[in-house]
């Protein structure tokens, strides 16, 4: 039976490992190749990097920081911020990411996703969401795609983008909720579930985990096929295995 | 020296890697005449099977021909349906036929439906060994390795580990000195490894 992915994000800002509250207010959480192999010897399923201010700064995902996370690795890793063009891909996945994560780039230029799917394959093409409700909290039910690392509404609806991105050839979607990123209150579950089975690939939750219990829901109620966290493992709240023999003694299956 | 056929079909970089860790060496052959001083041959491979077009006749007569004098050959995803005798995925487009059956395309569940079946098959799922085999060694039913794929070949005499999507399909599969993985043994961790481990052995 196919396992509930773990996977641990790391974002990276001036090569440290950095993480803030919705969006904003960064802490330094350490070397990422030393965190990379911290959550390696943990049973991590996988990894992603991302260059949170290289899209603003405009800067590229940065290529040392990819190769010493991609030397010892034997996992999936995925490289994300920054990659607006055909040539921002070729270097991340030279340097040895698996996946590239397309964001912003994806929503200004929607055939970017076909072009690198067509020279990677659909499994190397992740293309990132980052979204919030429309209304309060509460009972509204529509989910608005926002660009430049939550900065700017994109005017999308997120189900209906990640549907186009499919079509479009992405392999996998990464979908943030932004009122959720940092603040360990759970992750959007009823988001997660109306992208999820609005699609045939692979959805990944991200965006609020703070307790065992979370990753339970998201995989139940949120109908996740993978969660994303990042500051949950960083400062070693809860360790990658327990999270997994708790999933496991609910009935969820996991690689442990 | 272990040749390492690069048809264009996805990156190589993570396969390179991953051999490089268990001290084998990759060479890439730009011709089939190449492949004369292989030791053994690795097809790698991911995306479309209309993608294996690029191993055309004197590629697949140079394999032949290596695999005949004993040489080793790996399958990786991609590569392992290649060495059926085709997909329905490209109809037109003839595998190497050293394995018997064809590949098909997994069936899924309805989208949407309570613990649906996705297509593409994406992560990590268990092994169950069906039988001994040397590509198999050290490697127990129930380790976890790294899948991504739609189209999987059918479950044979030659199929060593069976793995589960919604059906049964071949995830590890060897005749002889032919063998082929379903999945990225270059992404599963340490499992994996063993498994690269076990074919450059056999060289």
């Amino acid at each position: 039976m196919l396992s509930k992915r773990i996977i641990a994000c790391l974002d990276v800002r001036n090569g440290q490992v950095v993480k803030g509250i919705n969006f904003e207010g960064l802490r330094s959480a350490g070397d990422p190749a030393e965190l990379a192999r911290r959550y390696n010897r943990e049973g991590i399923d996988e990894l992603v990097i991302l260059d949170i201010t290289a899209t603003i700064e405009e800067r590229r995902a940065l290529a040392d920081t990819i190769r010493a996370v991609a030397r010892e690795l034997f996992i999936p890793l995925a490289v994300g911020g920054g990659i607006r063009t055909e040539g921002d891909a070729a270097a991340a996945v030279e340097a040895g990411a698996d996946k590239v994560s397309l964001n912003t780039a994806a929503l200004l230029e929607p055939a970017l996703i076909t072009t690198l799917a067509r020279r990677y394959g659909s499994q190397a093409v992740l293309v990132a969401i980052d979204a919030k409700r429309a209304g309060p909290d509460t009972g509204s039910e529509t989910f608005s795609v926002y660009a430049r690392s939550g900065q700017r509404s994109a005017g999308r609806d997120a189900v209906e983008w990640a549907r186009e991105a499919e079509d479009r050839g992405a392999g996998e979607i990464l979908l943030t909720s932004i009122d959720r990123d940092g603040t360990k209150i759970g992750f959007d579950c009823p988001m997660t579930a109306a992208v999820s089975q609005a699609l045939s690939i692979p959805v990944i939750a991200s965006g609020g985990a703070g307790s065992l219990a979370d990753f339970v829901d998201v995989f139940t109620t949120g109908r996740a096929d993978a969660a994303l966290a990042a500051s949950i493992f960083h400062y070693a709240e809860t360790s990658v295995r327990s999270l997994k023999q708790h999933l496991q003694h609910r009935g969820i299956p996991v690689r442990l | 020296m272990i040749a390492l056929i690069d048809y264009k079909a996805g990156n190589l970089t993570s396969v390179r890697k991953a051999f490089a860790a268990i001290g084998a060496e990759l060479y890439d052959p730009v011709s089939p005449g190449d492949l004369e001083r292989a030791t053994a041959i690795v097809v790698p491979g991911v995306g479309h099977f209309g993608a294996t077009a690029a191993l055309d006749r004197g590629w697949a007569a140079a394999i032949r021909e290596r695999v005949a004098l004993g040489r080793p050959l790996l399958g990786i995803c991609l590569g392992l349906q290649w060495l059926f005798a085709g997909s329905e995925e490209a109809p037109d487009c003839p595998g190497l036929g050293l394995l018997t059956g064809t590949c098909y395309r997994l069936k899924g569940s309805a989208q949407g439906a309570r613990d649906a079946i996705k297509i593409p098959h994406v992560g990590w799922n268990n092994l169950a060994i069906a039988h001994d085999a040397a590509i198999v060694a050290g490697v127990s039913t129930g380790s976890q390795v790294y899948f991504t794929h739609s189209f999987v070949a059918p479950v044979t005499v030659d199929t060593v580990a069976v793995t589960e999507h919604g059906e049964p399909f071949a995830a590890i599969v060897q005749r002889d000195r032919v063998a082929g993985v379903q999945f990225h043994p270059e992404k599963s961790g340490e499992v994996g490894l063993q498994i690269l481990r076990n074919f450059a052995h056999a060289t």
